[in-house]
């Protein structure tokens, strides 16, 4: 088949270029790795001087670090519980009928991430002062739902449009009531578009900066402790340290992602 | 599933089976309660937020007192054109517009590679490829940047083993690009952002091209292209919706973004920290919120251009 044939006959130059595309993507963040076992305090020296695992163990041992990483993996956890709720039924309402003004709702869930992060920051922040809400653990929670809500939309209504309605009619058929329908009939079908679309939120929420910064009080969570420490480094190892695990970290949920959303259709990042 | 796992259902079976039956003959009043919380929520707390912050932006600030004046004016409005706030504006439009071209050249090999030429495992590395850099932390990124660009870097340092570092100190001492090094250039910011946003750009444009169906590249082909002709006259003009649809996000991303110019590059602001630095330290919020419509107008002229041309099917 020409087809096939056409696979097989990359031109050299298209080869080079993916190839060295792809090295730009990953090469920085292979960087991360090595600086953070250098030996090296003061300045970002290349090559590193020398090797060490000694930040590791003064990484552990602050408490500091701890406290945002708690605080980010409370505010990741609860802003996924409500964006999966939010979501699920919004796109469980959009893929059952055509109704009037659906585009007009599918634009509105799309709009906190389409629009910059700094407009849904400062207008948050701005209703907050103006309605007399103090900046606390709350206000971050309804800021990252806010932007959550589409990673569990869209992945939800894709797995959704394929779900046949027919599926709950011969449930009904077979005398289940909706609740029965949707806990042995739905929710098995969705269930993994769901968990992927709950890990792209939770990995959204756990790394946000921007909507982060003007929507938190005293809060520190980690993105907010890395973004100081950028802007005025004052531990560079332990800097080091905490970037290379928040990296791994975010592996993790990506990976989980596309394993389970990989046999359907890979609706699992399309748009973060 | 067995049967004794959907015990039978009959009708006004207690107030569970009549509620389920509600539902079932009611199904437009169950689509509008199943509406009602995401609605709710999105409605009020995030357009309550964005019409509060476009209200503000025609209030005015008292320039003796700081205090926030609150009758309608187009003064904040006309605040933006003053040629150091135009200025922002414009070097925000103009890095966005060079960073969406920059990343289009970038991301279109791999892209066009990972969509009609990766088998197998292969298109499981592209995939990944793509996917881990886009969820990588943010942060993480731009920290890896500031290791690269840094004096003592590895950049500067590959030059220096090239016996090159005449053409940093050459590119460097350029205006506008240029700066006193790389991390504190506009070069440097627009490394930043171009690596930052790269992922945004070739998933729509992969997903453009594996659109293209196989056909129509033997069919060019049969008909006398030489690959060069095909590429630019078909499978170039399928692939444009891709390319707009990634636009999007590059452009929007980079016109919002005050983290960046930030950390990497020179002391001339763009929109975000014009944004950031008026409703923080200055308390002028009207201005801040007449700077955020800027982008948001901006955005909205190109989104209905890329409706237009068809941007939104690549989505």
């Amino acid at each position: 088949m020409r087809s096939d044939k056409e696979g097989a006959r990359a031109p050299l130059g298209l080869k080079i270029a993916a190839g060295l595309g792809l090295a730009f993507l990953h090469l920085p963040i292979l960087l991360i790795f090595v600086y953070a076992f250098t030996t090296e305090e003061r300045s970002y020296q290349w090559p590193p001087p020398g090797f060490t695992l000694k930040w590791f163990g003064v990484a552990w041992g602050r408490a500091d670090l701890w406290e945002a990483l708690t605080l980010s993996l409370k505010v990741a956890s609860l802003a996924t519980l409500l964006a999966m709720l939010l979501g699920t039924l919004c796109a469980a309402a959009m893929s059952r009928t055509k109704f009037f003004g659906r585009e007009s709702i599918s634009l509105l869930i799309i709009l906190p991430i389409a629009l910059p992060g700094i407009v849904t920051g400062v207008a948050l922040r701005s209703a907050f002062s103006l309605a007399e809400i103090p900046f606390s653990f709350w206000t971050l929670i309804i800021g990252h739902a806010t932007f959550c809500v589409v990673m569990v939309y869209n992945n939800a209504v894709a797995r959704f449009r394929r779900l046949h309605g027919s599926l709950m009619e011969a449930a009904a058929d077979l005398g289940a009531d909706g609740f029965q329908a949707f806990r042995h009939v739905v929710l098995p079908n969705i269930g993994t578009a769901l968990l992927a679309g709950g890990m792209l939120a939770f990995a959204l929420s756990f790394d946000e900066v921007i909507v982060t910064t003007f929507t938190a009080g005293q809060q520190q969570t980690l993105p907010i402790w890395m973004l100081e420490e950028l802007v005025r480094p004052r531990q560079r190892p332990v800097t080091n340290v905490a970037a290379m695990v928040v990296a791994l970290a975010t592996f993790v949920p990506i990976l989980l992602a596309y394993y389970l959303t990989r046999d359907g259709d890979q609706t699992a990042g399309a748009g973060k | 599933m067995t049967a004794a796992d959907l015990p039978q259902a009959p009708a006004g079976r207690g107030l569970r089976g009549a509620l389920s039956d509600w539902f079932w003959r009611n199904p437009g009043l169950t689509l509008f309660l199943m509406l009602l919380p995401p609605l709710l929520w999105l409605g009020i707390i995030y357009l309550g937020s964005l019409f509060a912050l476009l209200l503000q932006s025609f209030y005015s600030i008292d320039e003796y007192s700081g205090l926030i004046n609150r009758e309608f004016t187009l003064k904040t409005y006309a605040e933006l054109f003053k040629p150091a706030n135009l200025d922002i504006i414009l070097r925000t439009v103009a890095m966005a517009a060079l960073v969406t071209v920059g990343s289009a050249v970038v991301a279109f090999p791999i892209a066009w590679f990972a969509a009609r030429h990766a088998k197998g495992r292969w298109k499981a590395v592209f995939y990944l490829g793509v996917m881990l850099p886009l969820w990588s932390s943010y942060l993480v990124k731009v920290y890896a940047w500031k290791l690269i660009l840094a004096r003592e870097g590895i950049l500067n340092w590959i030059f220096a083993k090239l016996h090159l570092t005449w053409l940093v100190e050459a590119w460097l001492s350029l205006p506008i690009v240029g700066g006193n090094s790389l991390s504190v250039s506009h070069t440097g910011t627009f490394l930043v952002f171009l690596y930052v946003w790269l992922p945004y750009m070739i998933l729509p444009i992969q997903a453009s091209l594996e659109r293209v169906p196989g056909n129509l590249v033997e069919a060019a082909a049969d008909l006398g292209a030489t690959p060069r002709q095909t590429f630019w006259n078909v499978l170039f003009p399928l692939a444009l919706p891709g390319v707009l649809a990634g636009s999007i996000f590059t452009f929007s991303l980079t016109m919002g973004d005050y983290i960046i110019p930030q950390i990497v590059g020179t002391s001339r602001r763009f929109i975000g920290q014009a944004v950031y630095a008026h409703q923080g330290t200055a308390g002028n919020i009207p201005l801040a919120a007449a700077f955020t419509v800027a982008p948001i107008l901006i955005m909205g002229v190109y989104l209905w251009f890329a409706k237009r041309k068809g941007a939104f099917d690549a989505l």
